[in-house]
């Protein structure tokens, strides 16, 4: 190095040389500067990208929660079924990647091994059925029809079969406990959808792929509660998806219990005794018409009164919520949703709506107090009302003279309202209104709840409607092109209507208000906000929201996450007044529109209170209403198409009190009997292990029910139907008007 | 330096005994390239722990015994350091006369791989397997192409008759270069065809050949694999590493995904790396064939940039020592031997990592010093032998 030598070479040689070396340099200079590409500028893109290279997870689903009514008996709960499952990654660090144990297990679980390997091989291109179409990493059910006997052979012998696992594994399962189906509270599960799994990823509660998530009823209420938490175990592998370590394990959390106010045995007497009455009324003539009625949709609710808990809710048509465990078939669905079947999956209780007929008299009545009415006051009653040259007659044409408002709710008298709404209706300005209308009806009903959900614990539930000003004017701004088009002023009766609705549909007519007054026209409510204003009545005023969840208990029973029954409001109506209303109420028991019914009734010992109602649908047969009430419970029952709510409800609604107290035929009350005389206030105890003490229940509480009735009152035979073998007496003389009414008053009426 | 007594240098210094005449001025010690020598000592004692981290966990190579690739790599560094130490001891000029013998024994031996002698590894027909020892002849080539290609051309320049090699001396060049290069690409061993061409290039262009053979050369390279392309002779499987070279993109799981891995694991190495045996992209082996031509990848995730950085600098220090004993000695013969040991070394180099950087497709080249494998291993320390003999040797200004 010291010295330079003569190299004695040519410059040629020398400058090429120094080419190479420059050369040289710029490569390793371009390997320098791409390093640095790497690792300093995107390295940590490179980082995340080998992290999601090593981490593999095996999910753990959790066990949904059941679904309990108020003693605990199960509704809806899991049936377990004996899973044997094989682990890839165990079977595969063994010499022959498991075959012997696998050959070992097919002779256990009587298959053939060339089965069961493949099964466990994972599918691909290549790979025809059986094949594992799942996560390498999540066991493989090689069959989820162990016997107990197959899966403790498994189980005991483990040190022999390494890498399988013998576990009960949850299945939906909803029991019917008493054949009470329940099946529109309940809803029903689906699998989830990749729209919600990817909605879901960043709440606190994502989705398994392999999740069930609540499509309607209770399941989706209370979905979250109920789908519980995945347990999640992060494995770190290698390439060839062995395990390496175990990076982190999340326990599954069941899901925790549902503890409803349902009570599976009066739903279960509800449910029979409203199929029952739909079956009665289609054997009864409706004269109207001309044919037998159809009663082809109803519903009950029976309520506790002093906190809107539900304590049965039954809908018809009804459905076998199983059909959609493990996946509904293309023709149950149909069946299900096709326009022929009447929508069984629809919750008549919060999501059918129909005009309520006189059961709303009980919202004109505080209306016409608190307009300045007296309620012991006299209004006539008279057989029509005449508003210019139309005629509202009373519903026979009866009069009864002056009453008081409790009278005219117990004899259901229409003209003492027509009087009282058309006279406020004059007083708000008549057609040319005030400014500010005081509208005591209208603003009454929406105090009373109607108009809007009750918010009870079951979704979609639908609002009903009050045809106050603001709706009407709302309404006509929608339909009125439509009306103007069609409408003729001396056309068919479809046509006139058309055409009076173009001119003045968007103002509050005179014919509007009264037809109003007595729950006719275009308002709308739900049984179960009727549920909920009759127990209000019964309660002293308290309108709650209903509930049908009661408490959330964890699957542990440790934890207990109460549900308290909401307020809503409290009537518009003075303690006197309600006093007066309850009254009048029971004396529709016992000598009103429903006392043909209830002839026998123990009133003193359970007093009983009820209004009927008997609401017209244009096009279609009458819809009938029975509200109902002692000091603990509300029952409504309406029935579309079936005629008078005294006639066609009449029957059921006393079966199910005779259930809830124990009273027989001939008014014997027998407390054994009883299913439920007083709310259930308890909650039933879940235990640690998740068992829960439940009472044993009946196979079929209503062929009890029925049982128990017919020595005593040798009459009753349930094969006949009901309104043949009561007939009525002259007390309840007045219910028997519908066969009076004359046919041409629904086309005047509607035509005001 | 122990044995240093032991070999006799050509008669150059004063005639001393022991450790005085070893490190005395102009002493073999004195002379031999240090840098060079230490460079390439601790790219293989760098190369040791990393093969030691990319196999202690591949139970079904290492036989259970996670030291099994360390000693045996360690064993390899240390044969090759014996050869370098042949080397020195015999000369590059000694090696002269011997080169028609060792080229023809090279020749031999890699015809002998395509006999049923030959063993396919790897998709590759270039493995001599006798007696529970496998050996790559392809890696001698490299060196006995150099020798031979350096002995015809320098001769005559040597000898003084001429300036430049004239175009016959060329021309036999190139014929003793083609032949063997003929026979690897019958194997086919792409990436030693690919090490071939570029050393034919060196040794040319250090030559003072004419400007026209060298961009003729070029030429031809490029023809040549057009050629090999469009007569098939390449195998399916290396088509396809250009293709995925093409398009990185391309069947991550398939074709790219060597490629894919080898940059993820260099990618997520950041700065200061995840630490030796601590890399979750090697302990997890996604990178196949860690320990030799992807062993890089190693250095990049667990040692990081610094690492493989530091990789890349005393590489450099090896190619920049060299180009200077190329530049200084006097005869051409030594200047044609270095640029072609320059041109191997750098290339291959260049190619290991840049296609583990993404930069390079994928060919089966190991990266000198580094990477596991004996028959690599012996080649570059016998062609680091040759540099050090070639600056040992140098006529000084006499």
């Amino acid at each position: 190095m010291t010295n330079i030598p003569e190299t004695g070479r040519t410059p040629r040689v020398q400058i090429r040389l120094v080419v190479i070396q420059i050369l040289v340099l710029s490569l390793l200079g371009t390997l320098g500067g791409r390093l640095w590409f790497l690792q300093i500028r995107n390295g940590d893109e490179y980082a995340k990208e080998a992290s999601g290279n090593h981490v593999q997870q095996v999910v753990q689903p959790a066990v949904r929660g059941s679904i309990l009514d108020a003693r605990g008996v199960p509704i809806a709960d899991n049936e377990t079924r004996l899973v044997v499952s094989a682990s890839r990654t165990d079977l595969l660090k063994m010499q022959d990647d498991g075959k012997a144990v696998l050959t070992k297990l097919a002779g256990v679980l009587g298959l053939k091994a060339e089965d069961v390997i493949q099964k466990v091989r994972l599918c691909d291109a290549k790979t025809p059925q059986p094949c594992w179409n799942g996560s390498p990493y999540q066991p493989i059910p090689i069959t989820d029809k162990a016997t107990p006997r197959q899966a403790l052979q498994i189980r005991e012998r483990s040190e022999d079969f390494p890498g399988i696992t013998a576990e009960p594994e949850a299945v939906r399962r909803y029991a019917a406990p008493g054949k009470a189906n329940t099946a529109q509270v309940l809803g029903y599960l689906s699998p989830v959808t990749d729209d919600e799994i990817t909605k879901a990823k960043d709440t606190d509660s994502p989705y398994l792929r392999s999740d069930q998530v609540g499509r309607s009823g209770l399941e989706r209420q209370y979905d979250k509660a109920l789908r519980g938490k995945a347990g999640v175990t992060r494995y770190e592998v290698d390439n060839l998806g062995r395990v390496i370590g175990k990076a982190k394990s999340d326990k599954a959390e069941p899901g925790a219990n549902l503890v409803t106010s349902i009570d599976a045995r009066v739903q279960r007497v509800a449910e029979y005794e409203l199929d029952y009455a739909m079956k009665v009324a289609r054997t009864q003539f409706d004269k109207i018409t001309g044919e037998n009625y159809k009663a082809d949709s109803g519903a009950v609710v029976v309520m506790e009164a002093k906190t809107g808990r539900v304590v049965a809710m039954a809908s018809q048509p009804t459905y076998d919520p199983n059909a959609w465990v493990g996946g509904i078939s293309g023709k149950d669905y149909t069946a299900l949703t096709g326009k022929k079947s009447n929508y069984p999956l629809l919750n008549r209780a919060t999501q059918g709506q129909s005009a309520p007929g006189s059961t709303f008299k009980v919202v004109s009545t505080a209306a016409a107090v608190e307009a300045g009415y007296a309620f012991d006051g006299h209004y006539p009653c008279t057989s029509s009302y005449s508003v210019g040259s139309q005629v509202f007659k009373n519903f026979e044409g009866e009069s009864f003279g002056p009453i008081s408002l409790g009278r005219a709710l117990e004899v259901s008298c229409d003209t003492v309202f027509y009087g009282l709404a058309d006279n406020e209706w004059k007083k708000d300005g008549g057609i040319n209104p005030k400014k500010t209308p005081k509208d005591f009806f209208y603003k009454a009903a929406h105090q009373f709840g109607l108009g809007k959900e009750t918010g009870i614990d079951l979704p979609n539930e639908v609002t009903g409607r009050v045809p106050d000003r603001h709706w009407k004017s709302s309404y006509w701004k929608a339909n009125k092109d439509a009306w103007c088009k069609s409408g003729k002023k001396n056309g068919s009766y479809v046509e006139r209507i058309a055409y009076e609705n173009c001119l003045e549909g968007n103002r509050m007519r005179e014919g509007d208000s009264i037809n109003y007054s007595i729950g006719q026209g275009d308002t709308l409510v739900t049984p179960v906000q009727e549920a909920a204003i009759y127990s209000a009545v019964s309660n002293g005023g308290t309108l709650y929201a209903p509930t049908i969840g009661k408490a959330i208990v964890s699957a542990d029973g440790r934890t207990v996450q109460e549900i308290k029954p909401k307020v809503n409001g409290k009537l518009p109506v003075s303690k006197a007044t309600l006093k007066g209303m309850n009254e009048a109420f029971a004396g529709v028991v016992t000598r009103g529109t429903a006392a043909w019914k209830f002839g026998g009734w123990p009133q003193d010992k359970i007093p009983l209170h009820a209004k009927t109602g008997t609401a017209e649908v244009y096009g279609k047969q009458t819809t009938s209403w029975l509200a109902t009430y002692s000091k603990d419970y509300t029952i409504i029952m309406t029935i579309s198409q079936a005629g008078t709510g005294s006639g066609a409800s009449g029957e059921a609604v006393r079966k199910i009190y005779n259930a809830l107290y124990g009273v027989s035929a001939d008014g014997a009350i027998d407390k054994k009997k009883a299913l439920l005389p007083t709310p259930q206030r308890s909650l039933p105890k879940i235990q640690t292990d998740g068992s829960i003490d439940a009472p044993a229940i009946s196979k079929d509480p209503a062929k009890d029910q029925q049982a128990s009735q017919a020595p005593k009152d040798g009459t009753t035979d349930p094969n006949l139907p009901a309104g043949t073998t009561a007939s009525p007496t002259a007390v309840n003389r007045v219910t028997r008007r519908h066969k009076a009414r004359p046919p041409k008053r629904r086309g005047k009426r509607i035509l005001t | 330096m122990t044995g240093a007594n032991n070999f006799s240098v050509s008669g150059y210094g004063p005639e001393r005994a022991g450790w005085t005449r070893l490190f005395a001025r102009d002493s073999l010690a004195r002379r031999l390239d240090w840098p060079i020598l230490l460079s390439a000592v601790a790219l293989s004692l760098i190369g040791a722990a990393l093969v030691y981290s990319a196999t202690r966990n591949r139970t079904e190579i290492n036989q259970g015994d996670p030291y099994y690739f360390l000693i045996r790599h360690l064993m390899n560094a240390g044969i090759g350091f014996g050869l370098m130490i042949g080397t020195i001891w015999l000369g590059h000029r000694t090696l002269r006369t011997a080169v028609p013998i060792l080229y023809g024994l090279s020749v031999f031996m890699i015809l002998l791989v395509l006999t049923p002698l030959g063993a396919t590894i790897n998709g590759q027909r270039n493995w001599l397997v006798a007696g529970g020892l496998s050996l790559q002849p392809a890696e001698f080539i490299k060196i006995t192409i150099i020798l031979g290609m350096a002995m015809l051309l320098a001769t005559r320049v040597d000898a003084g008759d001429k300036q430049y090699p004239d175009h016959r001396t060329v021309l036999q060049a190139l014929g003793l270069a083609a032949v063997p290069m003929m026979i690897v690409l019958l194997m086919p061993d792409l990436g030693t065809i690919m090490v071939a061409v570029v050393i034919v290039l060196g040794v040319l262009l250090s030559s003072g050949a004419s400007n026209r053979w060298v961009f003729g050369l070029i030429g031809a390279g490029a023809l040549g694999a057009v050629a090999a392309w469009r007569l098939h002779v390449l195998d399916e499987y290396q088509i396809n590493r250009f293709a995925a070279f093409a398009n990185p993109d391309l069947d991550p799981a398939g074709v790219g995904y060597n490629t894919n891995q080898a940059r993820i694991a260099i990618g997520s190495g950041g700065l200061f790396g995840t630490g030796l045996g601590h890399g979750s992209q090697t302990t997890g082996q996604f990178v196949p064939e860690q320990q030799t031509d992807f062993v890089f990848t190693v250095a990049g995730e667990e040692l990081g940039f610094v690492g493989a950085g530091l990789i890349l600098l005393l590489l450099g220090v090896v190619l920049w020592r060299a180009c200077r004993i190329a530049r200084e000695t006097t005869e051409l013969y030594g200047t044609i031997v270095a640029a072609g040991i320059i041109a191997w070394f750098a290339f291959q180099a260049f190619e290991n990592i840049g296609m583990t950087l993404g930069i390079m497709p994928v060919a089966g080249l190991p990266l000198p010093f580094v990477s596991y494998g004996g028959s690599s291993m012996f080649a570059v320390w016998v062609a680091i032998g040759l540099l050090q003999s070639i600056r040992v040797q140098r006529p000084m200004s006499a």
